[in-house]
């Protein structure tokens, strides 16, 4: 494990940390955290409920004492008399806030930006997260996601270099995620930098440059979506169920099957040439003396690389 | 309007607006002290003394003591058969009996153990005697006064400031900093750059405006309703409820500092306040309470208040005579925010 000092700082990465370790009585949430996020990059914390994702952003943010390990932002660490200049310079949603019931949209970000020195005006930030039409609306009456979208626009009203977003869409309807997105995407554009985590895989594809894929407090893998996807060495998936029990044990080695796993009744395949995998498939079914219920095929995603990884699914809902 | 102000003042802003917003909150801070006072006012006020109720048992008609009677502190409410006034007589319907045998012999009948009855007698003797043509040996003239500051509400109103105080003291800093906690805000601002002296500051800043506005609404309402006025100086008034602001808001800051759900709070809150409601002196003296432990009870910071309040309003003490009621209360505060914020759990 190497230390990271604020001399050595390697120029140019926003986020810099080195054996991240949080224990709790009962559990260690954080088990060892090594990142490295490059200024202007998002990033992705892509793990399961429970994985330590929260408690990696919060240690990140300095609203959580890491028993080891340690950190730089920007080149700087926490807790070390500039902890203020540090909070200037980053903006941070929680994974849930309820901001002041009875206060308005607008009211809220007038108070969140009267806390920073420097940082957007009022109208521009509202406008940024496209809340004009509920400027007025007391936040007791947002929705889901007018609500996140509020929480967005108080971390990005003091004009943040770093953007820290723990779950920013989890609970949303799809049209609300796609807005939070475009804000994100927005931001990095004009140069930001993006922390953030979630336990949906399609927001990790679509929105980060790199990320780290997180089980038990521990990162079990990392890198671009596309190169985490390339390691499973597959073009396609194919998930099928026999309708009874065959002897399947040379399914890995059938012609243009990389490799084969089972989970609870149904196989997996990952499948480098699917015109020769599968109609081989279906002929050793046939040979095993029984049929096929389901099959379905799709391209390989981050899903399958955390299934691959963890034989459990990303999502327990 | 300024595109932005400096956080202090939009924190203690945004705290104002989340108050009125909550007509609940408003009621307690305003209209339950006013209707607290209304209805101890009317059921405790001062009233000239009521006449002396007297039964007369005669047999005969005997008019020169009617006439005798018949006077504003004597109210003869019958005449009978000497059975017919003692049945009034157990009933409570009289305070005193009087009986007149043959003759002009007098006797008078009412119970030992009851003040209304002596006076009476007191009262029907002397105009009997009188009318019979007893002479007064010595001259005598009477003066009566009616002192201001004396009655019960001018007793009652500073002790329902003190209350005022404590609760809006206590419930707005301690609730809303728990429910912040709860509802992590606490720590959302945390993660910006605000101080957190200004955070505990809009709580103070907030907390005094409206105790400007609660204090004066009582005593004007005192003022035109029941005629309450302040025998001290109104500069005495602003300081004690002030320090009791200040001595309130530490213990409230103390009693939230570490507390992580609604309930809980709810029920230290009540824990630290019923000593207060049960022994400071609010609605009656604490002096009954044995003598041994009042030195205690005017340690407590709502005692000290309401001490302080009722010397300045109806006494009208200056300042300098409640130095230990400020001392009281300053120490409170200090010692207070000192422990709180050594304990004060952010997160
Ligand atoms: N304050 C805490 N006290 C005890 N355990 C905690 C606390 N916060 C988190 N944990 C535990 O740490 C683990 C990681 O939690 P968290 O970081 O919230 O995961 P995630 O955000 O990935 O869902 C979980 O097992 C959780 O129960
Ligand atoms: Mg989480």
């Amino acid at each position: 494990m190497s230390s990271v000092t604020e001399q050595r700082a390697p120029t140019g990465d926003a986020i810099v940390c080195r054996g991240l370790v949080k224990r709790y009585a009962d559990v260690v949430a954080v088990a060892g955290i090594d990142l490295n996020v490059r200024r202007g990059e998002c990033f992705g914390l892509l793990g399961p409920n429970g994985a330590g994702k929260t408690t990696t952003i919060e240690i990140l943010e300095g609203l959580k004492t890491p028993d080891e390990g340690e950190i730089l932002l920007l080149g700087r660490a926490w807790g070390k008399g500039r902890d203020r200049e540090l909070r200037e310079a980053i903006g941070i949603a929680l994974q849930e806030t309820e901001i002041a019931e009875r206060l308005t949209v607008e009211e809220i970000v007038r108070l969140f930006r009267s806390l920073y020195a420097k940082g957007r005006g009022i109208d521009e930030t509202i406008r940024l997260v496209d809340l004009e039409p509920k400027r007025k609306t007391p936040f007791l009456k947002l929705s889901g996601g007018q609500r996140q979208r509020l929480a967005l626009a108080c971390a990005l009203v003091g004009h943040p270099e770093i953007l820290f977003l723990d779950e920013p869409t989890t609970g949303l309807d799809p049209q609300a995620r796609h807005r939070m997105w475009e804000v994100v995407t927005e931001f990095k554009a004009k140069g930001g930098t993006v922390l953030l985590t979630t336990h949906y895989m399609d927001e990790a594809a679509r929105l980060c440059d790199r990320l780290a894929i997180i089980d038990h407090g521990k990162i079990i893998a990392a890198g671009t979506p596309k190169a985490l996807v390339a390691d499973l060495q597959a073009d396609q998936i194919i998930e099928f169920e026999p309708t009874a029990a065959f002897a399947a044990d040379g399914l890995a080695t059938l012609p243009g099957v990389h490799a084969a796993s089972r989970k609870d009744g149904h196989y997996v395949l990952r499948v480098q040439r699917m015109g020769l995998a599968l109609p081989a498939l279906l002929a050793a079914v046939e040979k095993g003396g029984a049929g096929i219920k389901a099959l379905a095929t799709h391209e390989p995603t981050l899903e399958d690389v955390f299934v691959h990884l963890t034989g459990r699914a990303l999502r327990d809902d | 309007m300024t595109e932005t102000r400096a956080a202090l003042t939009e924190m203690t802003l945004a705290r104002m607006k989340e108050f009125y917003r909550e007509p609940g909150a408003v009621f307690w801070a305003f209209g339950f002290p006013v209707l607290l006072a209304v209805a101890l006012g009317i059921a405790f006020r001062n009233r000239p003394p009521d006449p002396a109720r007297v039964g007369v048992a005669t047999a005969s008609d005997v008019l020169w003591l009617q006439a005798a009677l018949a006077t504003p502190e004597i109210k003869v409410v019958l005449t009978g058969t000497p059975a017919e006034v003692e049945a009034a007589a157990r009933e409570g319907k009289v305070d005193l009996v009087v009986s007149v045998a043959a003759g002009r012999a007098l006797s008078y009948r009412y119970d030992a153990d009851n003040s209304a009855g002596h006076l009476a007698r007191l009262v029907v003797d002397n105009a009997l005697q009188r009318a019979a043509g007893r002479l007064d040996a010595l001259e005598s003239a009477d003066q009566t006064v009616h002192e201001p500051g004396s009655r019960y509400i001018d007793y009652l109103m500073p002790g329902i400031i003190g209350m005022n105080v404590m609760g809006s003291s206590m419930w707005g800093i301690g609730y809303t900093i728990v429910w912040e906690r709860k509802k992590r805000l606490l720590k959302r601002l945390v993660a910006t750059p605000m101080r957190r002296s200004s955070y505990l500051l809009s709580y103070l800043l907030s907390r005094l405006i409206f105790l400007i506005v609660e204090v004066a609404a009582l005593l004007l309402f005192a003022y035109f309703v029941f005629d309450v006025t302040i025998q001290g100086s109104l500069f005495g008034v602003a300081v004690v409820a002030l320090l009791g602001l200040l001595g309130f808001s530490g213990l409230s800051l103390l009693v939230a500092s570490r507390v992580q759900s609604i309930e809980a709070v709810t029920g230290w809150m009540n824990l630290a306040m019923l000593p207060m409601w049960l022994l400071s002196g609010s609605f009656f003296s604490y002096e009954r309470f044995p003598e041994i432990i009042h030195p205690l009870v005017r340690l407590l910071p709502l005692t000290a208040i309401n001490d302080g309040l009722r010397a300045i309003m109806s006494r009208g003490a200056a300042l300098s005579a409640v130095v230990p009621e400020m001392v009281v209360l300053a120490l409170w505060a200090v010692l207070s925010f000192l422990v709180a914020l050594k304990i004060f759990r952010w997160e």
